[in-house]
Formats: structure tokens, sequence, C-alpha cells
């Protein structure tokens, strides 16, 4: 009995991943390596592949072609023992509502056994802040009550690798907000590796270390949030009026711009505004574009922004 | 630690534990016994009601018939009501997500349905000996007939409802496997007796388990006498045990095939899809 047998190299290692429905093409070359420990975000628009990649991962689809390896094991051959070392959390569980919640916990608990040391039941529940809904059939859970349930489920056999598929999808403020703090939480345990999904950048940039970009088919930036807002950052747009006119102007060096531009405009250039653009700025422009079916035009233009 | 044993293990008490659920559910628990009790209901109003010389009435011929019925319906409808439903509410899903989940969650559901088919039996037997006073059932032959039939009729019907489970993988599909069992009432010879039937439809309704299971629960509870109303004027007790065998073995053999085709088939976009078309036709 022990943890899931640790793998020494990435916790997931993916290279030139492809998945086609019929004619149409999912996923076209995606590479991805996640060092065990920590946060990563899979950000991108709704239909971008998102699912799709975590499904693969999570060995509950097959590809069309690439090479997967998850905590070092193609997730196609993926036995027992290695489901053991997962967690999945989906976005939408309402599986056993007739079961009384730490009577699910104790059981599911149970399939760990032999693979790893699972999570006492009431630990768990007071973990998540289930406790006062233990003896509560899971069908009368409130919907962040069961996401957190979920959470549960998805640790319980204490997983080397957690996935969270849009976890607050339908969530109000406090909701998110609470099942936030409980991700922090998670962090702090012991050096799980979670991978979450979503379509909103704040959620990526409040919970993940490294925020991986989906969109066309293939990851289009990766790096911190930090480190993404800043290339994203260096491109300032100035808008001033002149001659009655708006004129709008990018640059990546502002400061040369303007003096330029007040050097020779003879005083006519009035509202003049330097406004540096944001990841979020970026972002959005990318999912608008995205969603309104210029997916290469839209990767291409995020690209420039942020590289 | 031995993995298989271990899966085995906790896919029994996984059975308990449903178990216990379905029985404390008042859903369940009525949905399954208002049929059955108005079913009963109706056989006591059969007291009067006589079958050509017959010598006992209609409502105790047919009382042994109902606990046949019984078993099938609950060993079938149960396994694949629950394997439908499941599919969509992502509780299959979450076995997969388990080491050794799949096999917990088939066992649990085997026992737990056998468990329930077995308490409702044993309910309808008693209801039966009270209100029927002709039924024969005092000797220990009787009592270890009675017992086989049942464990042999859920023996059949539990891998035949997984078989049929697996195919039908929309609850909105659930009528294509309803019908043909209730259709299957009919010509089964469980509320009249089957030589009432033309001879094409009797050979129809003997290829059947529903009429075996009739046959059985009839040849465990009727006077002897009673066997001259079946065809050919005997219980074919061998005959009873070879056809539910023979349903048994091919659903065996079928069964873990097709279960593992539609476990391989589950993902969480599977569901939601699922999910999504359900709730398109329910508005």
């Amino acid at each position: 009995m022990g943890h899931p047998p640790a793998c020494d190299g990435p916790a997931i290692a993916v290279s030139d991943l492809r998945m086609r429905y019929g004619d149409k093409d999912v996923l076209t070359g995606l590479d991805l390596e996640i060092e065990p420990g920590g946060v990563t975000a899979l950000l991108g628009p709704n239909g971008a592949g998102k699912t799709t990649t975590i499904e693969i991962l999570e060995g509950f689809r097959a590809r069309s072609g690439g090479d997967v390896r998850v905590l070092g094991v193609d997730p196609v051959n993926g036995g027992e023992a290695w489901r053991a070392g997962l967690g999945i959390v989906l976005q939408e569980w309402r599986d056993n509502g007739k079961w009384k919640v730490r009577d699910l916990l104790r059981h599911f608990g149970e399939y760990y056994l032999p693979y790893a040391d699972p999570w006492d039941a009431d630990a768990l529940l007071d973990l998540v802040g289930l406790t006062a809904q233990a003896s509560q059939r899971v069908q009368t859970l409130s919907g962040g009550q069961r996401r957190r349930l979920d959470v549960a489920l998805g640790i319980i056999g204490r997983p080397a690798l957690l996935f969270l598929d849009e976890p607050t999808t339908g969530f109000d403020p406090h909701a998110r907000r609470e099942f936030h703090e409980l991700i922090h939480r998670l962090t702090d345990l012991d050096g799980t590796t979670i991978l979450l999904t979503t379509h909103d950048l704040d959620e990526a940039e409040k919970l993940a270390e490294r925020i991986l970009i989906l969109a066309g088919g293939r990851i289009i930036a990766d790096g911190s949030p930090d480190k993404l807002a800043r290339s994203a950052a260096t491109t300032a747009e100035i808008k001033w009026i002149q001659d009655g006119r708006l004129q709008i102007h990018a640059t990546d060096d502002a400061t040369d711009f303007v003096r330029q531009l007040l050097a020779t405009d003879g005083g006519t250039v009035t509202d003049l505004e330097v406004h540096r653009a944001s990841l979020e700025d970026a972002y959005l422009t990318l999912v608008a574009k995205f969603e309104a079916g210029e997916a290469e035009t839209a990767v291409d233009a995020f690209k420039e922004v942020t590289t | 630690m031995n993995t298989a044993l271990h899966e085995y293990k906790t896919g029994w008490k996984r059975g308990l534990i449903e178990t216990r659920i379905s029985l404390t559910s008042v859903s369940d628990l009525m949905g399954y016994l208002m049929p059955m009790a108005i079913a009963v209901l109706v056989l006591v109003f059969m007291r009067g009601a006589e079958f050509e010389g017959a010598p006992v009435s209609l409502g105790s011929m047919n009382m042994p018939s109902l606990i046949g019925m019984n078993v099938v319906f609950g060993g079938i409808m149960g396994i694949v009501g629950t394997l439908s439903m499941d599919r969509t509410n992502g509780t299959l899903l979450r076995a997969k997500s388990m080491p050794g989940g799949m096999t917990g969650y088939l066992i649990g559901h085997v026992v737990s349905t056998a468990m329930f088919v077995l308490a409702s039996v044993a309910v309808m037997l008693a209801a039966g000996l009270v209100l029927f006073d002709e039924l024969d059932f005092d000797s220990p032959d009787r009592w270890l007939l009675f017992l086989a039939v049942v464990v042999m009729g859920i023996v059949t019907t539990l891998p035949l409802g997984a078989v049929l489970g697996a195919l039908v993988n929309n609850p909105k599909n659930m009528g294509l496997v309803m019908l043909p069992v209730m259709g299957s009432v009919a010509i089964s010879g469980i509320f009249y007796p089957i030589t009432a039937l033309p001879d094409w439809l009797q050979a129809i309704g003997q290829a059947f388990p529903m009429y075996w299971m009739g046959l059985g629960m009839r040849h465990a509870m009727l006077p002897d006498a009673m066997a001259a109303v079946e065809i050919g004027g005997e219980w074919r007790t061998v005959t009873m045990f070879a056809v539910l065998a023979a349903w048994a073995v091919a659903s065996l053999a079928l069964a873990p095939k097709l279960l593992r085709r539609m476990a391989r088939r589950e993902s969480g976009s599977a569901v939601a899809e699922r999910r999504a078309e359900m709730q398109k036709q329910w508005g």
C-alpha cells in the first residue's frame, strides 16, 4: 500500500496530439508538458477543444494521433493502478443522488485501498466544508455543495494528478469564491498536480501558476499569469483627435510615438489617450474573433500580441 | 492485496448499500409495489372465477404466475432501468473514473437488484398464502422447488437485463425493452392459461423466460392435479430449468462484451450530450 507509483518524469507529456471528428480537426498538433506539482490552467474559448484534450488525458477518449503520457503511461493502456493515481472532477455530475454524502465518501474511498491510503470520510468532509451535510442525500445539495462533493470524490484516493473540467460553470459569485478558496487549500496539501480547464481568464489568473491558452487546436500561449500579462502589455494603443477625426495607432514604444506626434502636429492634437493592452483585452479579442468563426486570424493576432 | 477480490468485495458492499437505499426510498418502493398490489387485488376478485373444471379458482391459479412475472420483470427492468438512468446522470462515468469502479458498480447492481427481487417475492408469497387458501405450500420439497425456480429466474433475468441495458443507450428507448417484456406477459399464460391461446402463439410464448417462470411457480405452489391445465398435462420440470438455463448461458456469454463496449463509450461529453437531449425533449 502507499501512494500511486510516482513517476520520475513530467506528470503530463503530450506531443503533436491530433483529434479529428469526421472531417473536422479539433486538435491540430498540441504539445504540452506539465511537471509534477502546482496548478496549471488550460484556458480557451468554448469549442476550442479543452474538454476533448482533457478526456484524452483522462483515458476516456481515444485520440486520432500523437503521443500522450499521463503519469508516465499512455492513457489508452492505463490500468486500474494508473486510474487510482488520477482524480477527476467533471462539469456536471449528478450521480448517486440517493446516497447519503458520508456513505458515498466512505464507500468510494474503499475502491482505492489496494493502491493508496484514501482520505477518511469525515476529515475530507471537513476539508471541503460539507460536515453539516454529511447525513443529507446527495440530490438535496446545492450546486456549489455538489461540486465540492465532486472535488472530495476526486481527491479521495490522494491522486498524483487532479483534473478539474470547468469547475465553476454556473456558479454565483459567492459559490465561486468559496470554490476558489477550496482549490487554494488543495494546493497546500501535498504535491498534487492540478490541471484545470476554464474559459474564464480571471479564474485562470486567480488559481493557476501557469496558463496555457488553447485555440485553433493547439497551445498558442504558455506562461505564468504575470509573464503573459507583461507580454500582452508591451503593445499600447494610442488614440487622439486631429482635425475633428479620431485617430488610433498601435505601437510597442508609446513614449517615442507620442513625443514625435506632439512635436509635429502644430497644436492640432487633442484628447490624447494612451491605453496599454492588458492580457484580458488580448484574450477577449481572441474569444470574440473565435466565436465569429475567424479562428485562424484570431490565433495569429493573439500570437502577435503575446510573443 | 488481491485487487480482483477487493473489487468483488466492494461490489458486494455497494449492493448492500443500494438495497438499503431502494428499500428506504419511498419513490422506489411505491413505483414497484403499487402495480403489484393492484395485480394482487385483481386476483382477489378472481377468487370466484373458475377455469374449465380446474380444482382451484383462477385467482389462486394466477397468484404463483404473478410471482414468476414479478421475478422476470424485476430482474430485467431493474437492471435495464438502472443502466440507462446511470448513464444519463453520470453514475456509470463515476464508476469508470475509479480503480475497479466498473466491476464494483456492476456487482453492486446485480446484488441489489437480486435482493430487491427476493424481498418482493417474499412479500408476494406471504400475501398469496394469506389471501389464497387453495395454494399447496406446506412441504419442504415445494419450498425447495420454489427457491430453486426463483434463483434460476434471477440468474436468467439479471444477465438478460444487462444485455438489453447495455444496448439501450438512451432512457427514451426504454420502451423498446418494456413493450416486448409486457407483450410476453400477454402470451405466457400469466393471467389466463396459455392453452386457451392458438397454437402458434403458444409456441412464441414458450420461447421466452416469462412463460417458464410462471410455469415453475405454479408447479411449486399449486396442487399437483393442476398440471392437467398445462400444455401436455404435465409440469415439464426439466424442460423448464433447461430453457431458463439456456437463456442464462446465452446472456452471460454476451453480457461482458456488451458491458465493456458500453463502458468504453462513456465520457463526460457523452453524458452531457445525453442530458442535453433529454432536456430538449422534456422542454
